[in-house]
């Protein structure tokens, strides 16, 4: 199953408030 | 919830979680707050099981310190050989105490590091509960 990847952190923590899930933040400098 | 950033994209992410170094996966609370940091590179056995280390220190803040054990007890199990492993069984025998108030948990656990991961930095700071 893929993974959908948020890219904004507002709306990853806004998300993980209402879902009482952590957010997950990967830090990268991987080619893209 | 899974977030990506990377540093062409958005550098001031960067400097605002103070990431130095890539890759760096950061577990935060849902107010936005660091709450376990793992920096570079990991195969992915040890990644998950520092993943799950995560989730259990996150309860362990949080004071679920039963959940907190079931979680460090799982990564042990399931990532044995992982480098995280040792950590786990620390971490577990100290929520197992804070959730009982018995020592004698961090005296089993002071046995099991000094037995299993005998080489591990985990086992030395257990010894002092050996005693």
């Amino acid at each position: 199953m893929a993974i959908e990847w948020v890219r904004d952190v507002d709306e990853a923590i806004r998300r993980a408030r209402e879902s009482g899930k952590p957010v997950l933040a990967d830090f990268s400098a991987a080619p893209t | 919830m899974p977030l990506k950033i990377h540093i062409r994209e958005q550098p001031r992410l960067f400097e605002r979680f103070e990431a130095r170094w890539t890759p760096t996966q950061l577990i935060l609370d849902e107010n936005g707050e660091e709450r376990y940091r793992i920096e570079g590179f990991l195969p992915k056995d040890d990644l998950l099981a520092k993943l799950e280390m995560g989730l259990g220190k996150l309860a362990f803040e949080r004071k679920r310190f039963e959940d907190a054990e079931r979680q460090f007890h799982d990564v042990e199990v399931q990532h044995p050989e992982s480098g995280a492993a040792p950590e786990a069984l620390y971490w577990e025998g100290v929520a197992a105490y804070k959730s009982s108030n018995d020592a004698g948990r961090l005296k089993d656990t002071a046995r099991d590091l000094s037995r299993r991961y005998p080489e591990s930095e985990w086992a030395r700071r257990a010894s002092v509960w050996a005693a």
